[in-house]
């Protein structure tokens, strides 16, 4: 049985100014699946990741065209409240990027901000947020702390906390153990999976073993074009293309 | 010369500059410390000043020179706050805005002779003001508007747009995100800027002299009634600041003890503001501990 798709795209062009660096993009995403997109250096990523919770709002140069959906609901529509759907659409980025207060208020901000006063409401959010993040056990004694003081893998599983705490639908992580050690990121790969049962993950890597290991669908971008989308295993073992083949077999990118 | 020595030179050579500095700055304080010490008393800093005899004091000089400081933080604060917050978080870079710039950097490059004059032209003779509180505080706040405009915009562009750019993700609106997560990472900064600008403000004295007048008429601190002629509230009085009381003392006094009244007057101002600079590194040190809490 086909699972429920998430989020649907149709041929999603981006121009950054004259510069168009989506080519038209067609990709779905279905329901508690993570999917891995990769691509070499450029080939529009972190672009087409950005379109899906309208970041690239925040750049003037970028005009996007084409149907974005999720859950039928064109997001691009002038109807569509951008603040609303970045909370249902959440994002982890490359660098981890905490707010310089305690890893308490980091992981209660979007909660404080909806309102909710409650004490014990925010203890709650903060422990069952951060035990989601597998980080919980090492800074529970430290929750007043600065969330600056904790190592990059451990911010970045605050953040990504924080992230959760606000209940997003689907998560964005832009190459989000990059800038992290093999074992941070293999914890971090290791949450992921098991988040894959309650959220809809979409995940930008170079990491090829990374993708292999946690994603269950991989899209391969070269040069603004979706080359090929298919489960993980069929990616890597019998691509349809040359191109997917030469570059996974690291013979260019 | 290899590179290892020239180092080791140049590290000398900027010791010794940095050195040289601080020998004319501490030499200077300490001369007028020294000075203006002991002269300081209850009696000099509470009771009012003479004109022709010995024995006056600088009371009603500091109590106006505190006022019109509040008065003119009280308008330059918010005004520089919503002006720094739109400059670095909403305007657009476009000739309006760049406009709005370059006005802002000659503004803060005039100088307070020049603020001064203006003031007396427009809020004295234009609005008719008179000299008065009211004219000297929205001197003061010409003169320091710039600046703090200045500071608070730096202070808010010093925060990195990851940070703005992870509010935005979470779901915040671009308002909250100015909010709650610029303006508090950028407190510190912003809180020292403002309270250097009032030291700055509260030694000033060319601009106040044609706008706040020389004249320190006796004030009643028993009437608080800001609508009484006599009241030291009230913002149409002349007022004649410590700053300016040292100016007019050294230019035409003529107390026989006008040299002490001066060194002790110059003591208290340059404890005043020495006052609001420990003031502000402290503050801003606390505020930043207590926001991020490192
Ligand atoms: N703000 C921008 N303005 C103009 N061009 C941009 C901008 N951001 C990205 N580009 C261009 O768009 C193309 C795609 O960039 P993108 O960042 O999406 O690549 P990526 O696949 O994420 O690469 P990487 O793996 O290095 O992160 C590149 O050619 C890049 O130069
Ligand atoms: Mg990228």
């Amino acid at each position: 049985m086909a699972k429920t798709k998430v989020i649907t795209s149709e041929n999603v062009k981006l121009h950054y100014g004259d510069f168009e660096a989506l080519h038209g993009i067609n990709l779905d995403f279905a329901e508690h699946e993570i999917t891995a997109l990769i691509g070499p250096s450029g080939c529009g990523k972190s672009t087409y990741l950005r379109c899906l919770n309208r970041m690239n709002d925040l750049i003037p140069t970028a005009r996007v065209e084409g149907d974005i959906r999720l859950r039928g609901q064109d997001i691009y529509a002038p109807s569509q409240d951008v603040v609303q759907l970045r909370k249902s659409v959440g994002m982890v980025f490359q660098q981890p990027n905490p707010f310089p207060f305690s890893i308490y208020e980091n992981v209660v901000y979007g909660l404080r901000l909806a309102g909710v006063k409650d004490r014990a409401v925010l203890d709650e959010a903060v422990e069952t947020s951060l035990q989601q993040a597998a980080i919980w056990d090492e800074v529970k004694d430290k929750l007043h702390e600065s969330a600056l003081s904790l190592s990059g893998g451990q911010q970045q599983r605050v953040v990504i906390g924080r992230v959760l705490a606000v209940k997003p639908e689907v998560i964005l992580m832009d190459e989000p153990t990059s800038a992290l050690d093999p074992i941070s990121s293999s914890q971090i790969e290791n949450m992921l999976l098991a988040l894959r049962h309650d959220y809809t993950i979409i995940l930008v890597t170079h990491n090829m073993h990374q993708a292999s290991r946690i994603s269950d669908k991989t899209a391969f971008f070269l040069q603004g074009r979706l080359v090929e989308a298919a489960p993980t295993k069929q990616i890597f073992l019998n691509p349809a293309e040359k191109e997917t083949e030469d570059y996974i077999t690291g013979r260019f990118g | 010369m290899d590179a290892k020595r020239a180092d080791k030179l140049m590290t000398g050579v900027l010791y010794a500059v940095a050195g040289l500095i601080i020998i004319i700055l501490a030499s200077l304080l300490g001369y007028i410390l020294w000075q203006g010490l002991p002269h300081i008393s209850w009696h000099f800093l509470t009771s009012p000043a003479k004109s022709f005899e010995a024995g006056g004091g600088i009371g009603i000089q500091l109590f106006n020179s505190f006022y019109l400081l509040l008065l003119a933080m009280l308008i330059s604060v918010p005004l520089s706050l919503g002006a720094g917050i739109y400059l670095a978080e909403y305007a657009r870079n476009n000739w309006l805005t760049d406009v709005v710039r370059t006005a802002i950097e000659i503004l803060s490059s005039l100088p307070s002779v020049v603020v001064g004059l203006f003031g007396f032209l427009v809020f004295v003779l234009q609005f008719q003001f008179g000299f008065s509180i009211l004219s000297g505080a929205l001197a003061l706040t010409m003169f320091n508007l710039p600046l703090l405009t200045r500071n608070v915009e730096d202070a808010l562009r010093s925060v990195s747009f990851d940070q703005r750019e992870a509010g935005l993700a979470l779901g915040l609106s671009r308002w909250e995100t100015v909010t709650h997560i610029v303006i508090p990472s950028a407190l510190p900064g912003i809180i020292t800027g403002m309270i250097l600008g009032a030291g700055r403000v509260f030694g000033e004295a060319a601009a106040l002299i044609y706008t706040a007048g020389q004249s320190a008429p006796a004030l009643n601190f028993g009437d608080w009634n800001p609508l009484h002629v006599a009241s030291p509230l009230n913002i149409f009085r002349p007022a004649e600041t410590l700053a300016v009381h040292i100016w007019k003392i050294n230019s035409e006094g003529i107390q026989p003890d006008a040299a002490a009244v001066s060194a002790g007057a110059s003591a208290v101002l340059i404890i005043a503001v020495l006052a609001f600079n420990l003031l502000a590194r402290w503050l801003g040190n606390r505020i930043y501990r207590k926001v991020t809490a490192a």
